[in-house]
């Protein structure tokens, strides 16, 4: 079997954070912070975030909070809260969260929260369980879930519930693998995890897998590796990951790097990016590779972070 | 004169005016972005009329340039919708430029997002252009996640409920495996207004799945859809002979029987005695070499086929098997009881 190309990745992750005369830079100024935070947390997953120079990089994650206390992607643009958790995220990594104003940042999340339970993923409308997500997992990492109504939180994200045990971005929409992350996620990080049936959405979550030992998003769609990511963590978080065949899809991951200059692709022989970089390392890490960091699948950050936020 | 012939915005008239403002990657950038002369120069006077708060015309075409560039950008829609709203603006032109973004690039968050405030704006005389932008999409992609959400969202706000059902019969009809659709079907049948809901539909819909999972019996949707009209109560999907037979017609064919399987498990559970028929048929299954203990309960012989038909998910049959001999121990101990 192929072996995690740990070097080639880590140069490859460096290297982006310096390369900069291409047409995706320009394309993802807006969600630096993603970016950043897909980057950093593969590298500590790797064991090698310290060589990121971490000032310069927090400096320029708060940089990037709004006055409303949200986060842009990128210094001087709107908020929203897919930024505001990355910004979050990337401070815990670095164990720098004591320089964020806590109270304003969970204030602007709070203020996301709707008469029904849902959020907003800022304050323009749009709702989706990804936001309910975004939302809790920020909040629990700054300590504030006391800021908002998580009874009604949990009562909308068990309203997307559907019958073949997954979860949709609203209700009555189709389960895919990455809303039922975010529901699941969040349900397991606020304590309410009887609200899924875990047995019927570790069935359905196991048949995600393919022939290749890949895991696709919905029934008939192709594998992709970001579903090793988005499934793996649930069935872990459910408690169902023994119900799929890992060394098949550890095989699969694998098959899906760029030997030559790092990186991983969605799927074998595609171009590498550094989303899929991030989900290929994070599922190896939830598989149990060897040499890897361990993972929290509810958090998405290393498991010796999230410790440390909590139990220290 | 770029050469696709741009004329870069210093060098038009109506700019004059207009100070560009620079990207401010920070005093020391972790990650400097060389950006493209004609996006850098874009979102350069961009930044300048949102600064300046300036909801005009020019400000209007500009954001259309910059989205043109990038489709990803909050904050030029955001700036795009204050402009759109102060000048009152034609709002059919605005479906027209949203149609002609999504014929490129359809997976856009904030392309949706625009949309359905444009068509709430517009209100329910927008329903059925709104039900056709989507259709126009599936048929591209028949599970565009984005445009199915908008599709709902229509339906619960706009209506345009009608057709929806046969919509649904057209697009399994293209493709049967289609599992955005079943769920369509099923977002139909419990909330259309005038069908009568699950119990309403379940006759009729019970036949239509039957039929759909005979052509092809290794397709998941259907399977579920079909528990899922019986609201995945187990007791009284047991007693409709249908579903019973179907399985039975499955299994004699021998063929990507794992979700036939999978339900026959399920009913024996639930107190589903299966026929001689059904059992020899269960039987042929299991290759004559096989090494298997026959004497076994009846659920138990279904997981001992499933681990051998579908070894990637051995591990969920063996669990399977497992509850099964806690179900039969726990029944013997009610038995005791008693």
């Amino acid at each position: 079997m192929k072996e995690l190309a740990t070097e080639k990745h880590t140069k490859y992750i460096l290297q982006i954070e310096k390369k900069t005369d291409n047409i995706e830079s320009a394309l993802t100024e807006h969600l630096r912070i993603n970016g950043a935070y897909w980057g950093l947390t593969t590298l500590d997953i790797l064991n090698n975030l310290k060589a990121v120079e971490q000032d310069a990089v927090v400096s320029w994650v708060l940089s990037c909070q709004h006055e409303s206390g949200g986060f842009g992607g990128n210094t001087g643009h709107d908020p929203h809260l897919l930024y505001t958790l990355s910004a979050i995220q990337i401070l815990t990594l670095f164990n720098k969260i004591q320089n964020l104003n806590i109270p304003k940042t969970s204030t602007y999340i709070s203020n996301l929260q709707n008469k029904d339970g849902s959020f907003s993923g800022d304050q323009y409308g749009e709702t989706d369980t990804r936001f309910s997500y975004l939302a809790i997992c920020s909040l629990s990492l700054l300590k504030t879930l006391n800021k908002i109504n998580v009874e009604k939180a949990v009562e909308f994200i068990v309203s997307c519930r559907n019958l073949d045990g997954g979860f949709g971005c609203t209700p009555g929409a189709e389960s895919h693998a990455g809303q039922i992350f975010c529901c699941v996620g969040a349900l397991a990080i606020v304590g309410c995890l009887h609200y899924v049936d875990k047995d019927l959405l570790g069935w359905w979550l196991c048949e995600r897998q393919v022939k290749s030992g890949g895991l696709n998003g919905r029934p008939e769609k192709l594998p992709d590796v970001c579903y090793s990511w988005w499934v793996l963590s649930s069935l872990i978080m459910i408690d169902r990951v023994g119900w799929i065949d890992k060394e098949r899809l550890v095989k699969f991951i694998l098959e899906c790097q760029d030997f030559e200059n790092g990186g991983i692709s969605d799927r074998p022989d595609d171009a590498v990016d550094v989303f899929h970089t991030y989900f290929g390392v994070a599922g190896l890490s939830l598989l149990e590779y060897t040499g890897l960091k361990a993972i929290d699948p509810a958090y998405a950050l290393p498991v010796d972070v999230i410790n440390r936020v909590f139990l220290e | 004169m770029d050469k696709d012939g741009r004329i870069p915005l210093g060098q038009r008239p109506e700019w004059s005016d207009i100070a560009p403002v620079p990207q401010d990657d920070g005093p020391n950038p972790v990650v400097p972005i060389a950006y493209s002369e004609e996006f850098a120069e874009t979102m350069d006077y961009f930044r300048a009329v949102y600064l300046a708060d300036e909801r005009s015309l020019r400000a209007l075409r500009l954001t259309t340039e910059a989205i043109h560039l990038n489709a990803g950008n909050y904050t030029v829609w955001q700036f795009r919708r204050v402009i759109l709203e102060s000048l009152n603006a034609d709002l059919q032109g605005e479906l027209e430029f949203v149609e002609h973004l999504a014929s490129k690039n359809s997976k856009n968050y904030q392309l949706w997002h625009h949309r359905r405030w444009v068509a709430e704006k517009l209100g329910s005389e927008s329903a059925s252009r709104e039900l056709e932008f989507t259709k126009n999409i599936f048929l591209n992609d028949a599970k565009n996640y984005h445009a199915w959400s908008h599709r709902q969202w229509v339906l619960q706000n706009l209506g345009g409920w009608e057709d929806e059902l046969a919509y649904c019969d057209k697009l399994l009809e293209d493709d049967i495996f289609n599992n955005s659709a079943w769920n369509q079907r099923y977002f139909v049948i419990t909330r259309h207004p005038g069908l009568g809901g699950i119990e309403g539909t379940r006759d009729s819909e019970v036949n239509y799945t039957i039929k759909s999972i005979t052509k092809k019996p290794e397709n998941e949707s259907p399977w579920r859809y079909l528990r899922g009209l019986f609201k995945n109560n187990m007791e009284s999907i047991t007693k409709d002979p249908r579903v019973t037979s179907l399985c039975f017609k499955v299994l004699t064919s021998k063929v990507n029987c794992v979700f036939a399987l999978s339900l026959l498990l399920d009913l024996i559970l639930h107190g589903f005695e299966p026929t001689q028929d059904l059992k020899a048929a269960l039987e042929s299954l299991i290759p004559e070499s096989t090494d298997s203990d026959s004497d076994s309960d009846v659920a138990t012989r279904v997981c001992s086929v499933l681990e051998m038909v579908d070894p990637m998910r051995v591990n969920y049959w063996r669990w399977r098997k497992r509850s099964v001999t806690s179900h039969v121990e726990e029944g013997l101990g009610n038995l005791r009881v008693c």
